[in-house]
């Protein structure tokens, strides 16, 4: 019974001055932080994936505190995008900064029904890789590779390798733009675009830059480079005989009639479905 | 003594079934396809046009800047169409198309079988034929021979080994050509002995090739400043590093060249081609190629016009069975399968390779059992499997920490791994992403 | 169509499979050793080690982990018969079956499978078993070749129980008992051949080394683990013995005697629970022979093989951290 007691008097002791001596060491050594930081880093998402241009969530939080009412205005978080920049914003007593939400699109449509493949794959599946060593399954040297890059690469899991199609679909609720499919991609086919007036937008979905007869060899829905989008909107432009749509060009305005007569069905329209349950 | 490198190494199956078949001339094609980038550097600047006659040895192209090549007519005939053409791999590259009508050589070339002994040309001239004859590395990297062969002036070479290793399986082209050529590659080795003033040439040769060690011994006994070293059979052997390693003692520092070591090592075709490029006035228009493999009826070794295409050379072989898996050129350890039979030979394919599906075949990744092979085999000595490990966890700083960018691709990691688990495939991830990081900075 | 394919396009004909397999050959002159010595017992001790092994790993994967078996690599297969070589003939069934869940559940499956256990799996059975059932897991079956269905059993003791004792009995300076237990050693053939009391794997140190000369030959393993293993334990042993003249430090009774030979040449070579480079796995070795010649001369067990190899096990990953190959080129290390 005494040795219990002894015991329980010897450590308790011992747990006291632990205390002690660990209470004034983090006194010591305590880092003095802006309380603001944990706040902001709260509100972000957390994914640390870095298209804010900061390492991560982190770095960033301590960015917008160092950051004065203008060059605030430069921070912008595309994940979080406006509601999470403007509880940043509130936090800090600047106005947000407002910007269009975007997402990411595909430029390639080179589906298995579109561009058959011709030859086998039988190597890991990376398109990294197998940008290295061929043109790829279709035959495209600008088309998608089918390996899924992209999907690996993606921290919010929005990409999927479609099963019927081969290529890789955005899904739009989960997509926060944050640009890794952009860098992972080693044919550089995604591109961050506005999402657009009720999700329509209108663009290109081809990046082979062959001619007209050879692209079209390969993939029935590549773009051939024909002028005739550049004849309906004259923003458009026409290099290395493939088509770009800018940004700007409205979707609304031009891009039923783009569809219309684009003769491959390289150039695509999203929304317009989307726009009919809305009204 | 044999002499090996001492770290590393594979055993792979030598499959060196054409090493007893005399080089045959592979004839003409109708058509030659030239692409204007076969070396490493800035594609060349086209000089002809359309419509161009052309003779064996015209300048079709010249080098565009320092790290580049001049490329040359391969046939003689007209130019037809300077397109983009397919490549071997698919993609589009310039090639220069010449459709070919008789055989006639530009005057200045010596086409007697002679054999010139005598150097009379001072180092520099010697350089200058060498970069007019558009030589570059033929053992696969295609590094501009008149680069490698200026020694900067703070350096200094000791030894030059002419490497005659030819550590692929299934290869055999260098073989024959030292059993063949012995004298002319000597007089090659004794050509770059002068441009680097030293008398300390070494024929490197390995175990597996005797009778190009005896036709070669007794050609450099009549030769002051050339001898052969016999090295044993060892993948990679004849990667330079490991080269240099097992001739001299000496390691190449990482991320350095082996002139860094005292040393220039150079293929035995490209000093073949150096010694007819300066005796015989003769440009690089044509190389040594064998066309091999499992499935190739014929198996033989070719001296290929370069822009042949190699559905010319399969044909000549018994055609291409149904059951061919891949076609590669070069070797099966390094080498890239084709998807496009009608890419031309370029001055850097030393092997055409039909594998069937039983050679070739890769088997499912299993777990690493952590059984240390690929350490062991790893001739640089890396560890491959941490390698493949940083790469799937996206641990770049890591990557670079472990030296990386050291992997010579050799691919010995991948073909011992017991639960085929693809590492050389993660190298090349890995290098890759360093490379992308580094820019990004 | 043709193929594309990143390079190598050619592999070595080794794979995972062939190694097991190799590993499994190598062990088969042990195991028949055993069953001629003790009989139908040391038969349905294998047998149901392997089984139980394997049937746990089958049930793990499938049903737990729900994905595809990975029986067919053999490695089950090889932890059964690694852990029956570690048991005694009189060994029940159902002690096998736990034993042997520890060994592929606890200690490999729990840790991700082949490749990912930090510690031999059949040794980690082994000792679970030992410390719970002390006394089943030292009777130990005197051999008997004439005797296959085991219609006579009778128990001896180890040769590192007898030099144990006499270590005890020295103490008490009883030395008629002293001589007595000295005759019972056996003879440096019995023990060569394994003619003597032990686990069924560990007595024959001829049959060992049969398995360890077919892994060399097969490239399978290296020499470097079981020679440094072997040569430590041989270096101290012998520097106790000329400096002490005692008889408990006889080297070759050492070498020959208990589960060194079994551990020196299965269960130290593990690829997975040993270092990767030549360097660490020098190192792992010697280390495992320092520690099994303290246990054996300072400690209260007679054995002291398997606590050594799992001690050294923890150590791999710090072992690997700090030891592998100079890189090419980077200067000396």
């Amino acid at each position: 019974m005494d040795i219990i007691v002894s015991d329980i008097i010897a450590l308790g002791v011992i747990a006291f001055l632990s205390a002690i001596v660990l209470y004034f060491v983090s006194q010591k050594f305590k880092v003095e932080e802006n309380p603001k930081i944990d706040e902001i880093e709260q509100i972000l998402p957390g994914a640390n994936c870095g298209a804010c241009g900061k390492a991560g969530c982190r770095n960033f939080s301590e960015a917008c505190v160092k950051a004065d009412a203008e060059s605030f205005k430069n921070l912008y978080c595309p994940v979080g995008g406006a509601a999470t920049m403007k509880k940043v914003a509130d936090v800090l007593g600047f106005d947000a900064a407002v910007k269009e939400e975007t997402v990411a699109v595909l430029k390639c449509n080179g589906t298995c029904q579109n561009a058959p493949a011709k030859i086998s794959y039988d190597a890991p599946v990376s398109c990294r890789l197998a940008n290295l060593i061929s043109v790829g399954q279709s035959g495209c040297p600008n088309g998608c590779l089918r390996q899924g890059d992209c999907v690996k690469a993606c921290p919010f899991g929005a990409l999927s390798i479609n099963p019927e199609t081969g290529i890789p679909q955005v899904d739009e609720n989960k997509c926060t733009s944050c640009g890794a499919c952009v860098k992972m991609c080693p044919r550089g086919l995604f591109e961050i675009r506005p999402k657009g007036k009720n999700g329509q937008r209108v663009y290109v979905a081809c990046s082979n830059k062959q001619k007209g007869a050879v692209a079209r060899k390969n993939c029935k829905v590549a773009c051939i480079g024909c002028m005739k989008c550049t004849k309906i909107c004259e923003q458009i432009k026409v290099e290395n005989n493939l088509s770009y749509i800018p940004t700007t060009v409205s979707a609304q305005e031009f891009g039923a009639e783009l569809v219309k007569n684009c003769p491959t069905g390289a150039i695509v329209m999203t929304g317009a479905e989307k726009e009919k349950i809305h009204d | 003594m044999t002499k090996t490198f001492s770290i590393g190494g594979i055993h792979p199956d030598k499959h060196k079934i054409t090493s007893q078949t005399p080089i045959i001339d592979a004839g003409l094609p109708e058509y030659v396809y030239i692409p204007l980038k076969q070396h490493a550097g800035a594609p060349a600047k086209i000089l002809v046009k359309k419509g161009d006659k052309v003779k064996v040895g015209t300048l079709l192209a010249n080098a565009d800047g320092v790290i580049s090549s001049d490329i040359h007519s391969s046939v003689s005939g007209e130019v037809v169409k300077i397109d983009d053409v397919q490549d071997a791999l698919g993609y589009d590259e310039q090639m220069i198309v010449i459709k070919v009508e008789g055989d006639e050589f530009e005057p200045s070339i010596d086409q007697s079988a002679d054999i010139v002994k005598d150097i009379t040309f001072s180092s520099e001239e010697i350089i200058q034929k060498i970069r007019e004859a558009g030589i570059v590395g033929m053992g696969g990297a295609g590094f501009p021979t008149p680069v490698k062969t200026t020694i900067p002036e703070e350096k200094k070479v000791d030894y030059l080994i002419v490497n005659g290793i030819e550590c692929e399986p299934w290869l055999t082209a260098d073989d024959r050509l030292m059993v063949e050529h012995a004298e002319e590659i000597v007089i090659g080795a004794k050509i770059l002995n002068k441009i680097f003033g030293i008398q300390n040439a070494i024929i490197a040769i390995d175990e597996n090739k005797p009778e190009a060690i005896e036709v070669v011994r007794n050609v450099t006994r009549r030769y002051v400043g050339v001898n052969v070293r016999v090295c044993k059979t060892k993948y990679p052997q004849g990667g330079e590093k490991q080269l240099v390693t097992a001739i001299t003692g000496r390691e190449v520092p990482s991320g350095k060249l082996p002139i860094d070591a005292g040393c220039i090592v150079q293929n035995a075709g490209t000093v073949f081609a150096i010694y007819e490029a300066v005796m015989k006035n003769k440009p690089l228009f044509e190389r040594i190629v064998t066309v091999s493999g499992d499935e190739c009826a014929k198996p033989q070794n070719f001296k290929v016009r370069v822009g042949t295409p190699a559905s010319f050379l399969i044909e000549k072989c018994g055609g291409l069975p149904d059951e061919t898996a891949e076609v590669i050129f070069g070797g099966p350890m390094m080498g890239q399968t084709i998807i496009n039979l009608q890419a031309p030979i370029t001055k850097l394919t030393s092997g055409l390779l039909l594998l069937s599906e039983k050679e070739t075949h890769r088997p499912d990744m299993m777990d690493c059992i952590r059984c240390g092979k690929c350490v062991d085999a790893c001739p640089i000595g890396l560890r491959p499997f941490l390698i493949g490990i940083c790469v799937r966890n996206n641990m770049i700083d890591e990557l670079k920490n472990i030296h990386a960018m050291d992997c010579i691709e050799c691919g010995s990691c991948a073909y011992i791994c017991p639960a085929r688990i693809p590492l050389l495939d993660f190298c090349k991830l890995g290098k890759i992403e360093i490379r992308k990081k580094q820019k990004g900075k | 169509m043709l193929k594309v394919a990143t390079a190598p396009h050619m592999f070595s004909p080794v794979d995972t499979q062939r190694l097991m397999r190799d590993v499994i050959i190598a062990m088969l002159p042990a195991a028949i050793l055993a069953v001629v010595f003790f009989g139908l017992n040391a038969l349905v001790v294998i047998l149901s080690s392997i089984a139980a092994c394997v049937m746990w790993e089958y049930l793990f994967v499938r049903y737990l982990l729900k994905q595809k078996s990975t029986i067919n690599n053999y490695s089950a297969m090889i932890t059964g018969m690694l852990l029956a070589f570690n048991l005694p003939a009189t060994m029940p069934v159902w002690m096998i079956l736990v034993g042997s869940f520890m060994a592929i559940v606890v200690a490999k499956m729990a840790f991700g499978g082949l490749g990912k256990n930090i510690f031999n799996p059949a040794l980690v059975g082994r000792v679970f078993l030992f410390i719970s059932f002390p006394v089943q897991m030292t009777m130990w079956m005197k051999p008997n070749w004439h005797d296959f269905l085991n219609a006579d059993v009778q128990t001896a003791a180890t040769t590192l129980g007898i030099l144990k004792h006499l270590d005890a009995s020295s103490s008490a300076t009883s030395l008629t008992h002293e001589v007595e237990a000295i005759h019972d050693i056996p003879s440096y053939w019995q023990m060569f051949i394994g003619y003597t009391g032990g686990s069924l794997g560990e007595v024959s140190a001829l049959a060992l080394l049969l398995g360890g000369a077919y892994l060399l030959y097969r490239r399978v393993i290296t020499w470097h683990v079981p020679f440094y293993y072997l040569a430590t334990m041989f270096v101290l042993t012998s520097i106790m013995w000329l400096f002490t003249d005692d008889v408990r430090y006889e080297p070759l009774t050492h070498l020959l005697s208990g589960g060194l030979m079994l551990g020196a040449i299965f269960m130290a070579t593990d690829y997975t629970t040993s270092p990767m480079s030549i360097k660490g796995k020098i190192i792992f070795a010697i280390g495992c022979g320092l520690l099994t010649f303290i246990i054996r001369f300072y400690s209260a067990y007679p054995e002291g093989v398997s606590f050594a190899i799992l001690i050294m096990n923890a150590f791999v990953p710090l072992i690997d951290k700090y030891y592998y190959p100079r890189v090419y080129g980077t200067g000396s290390k």
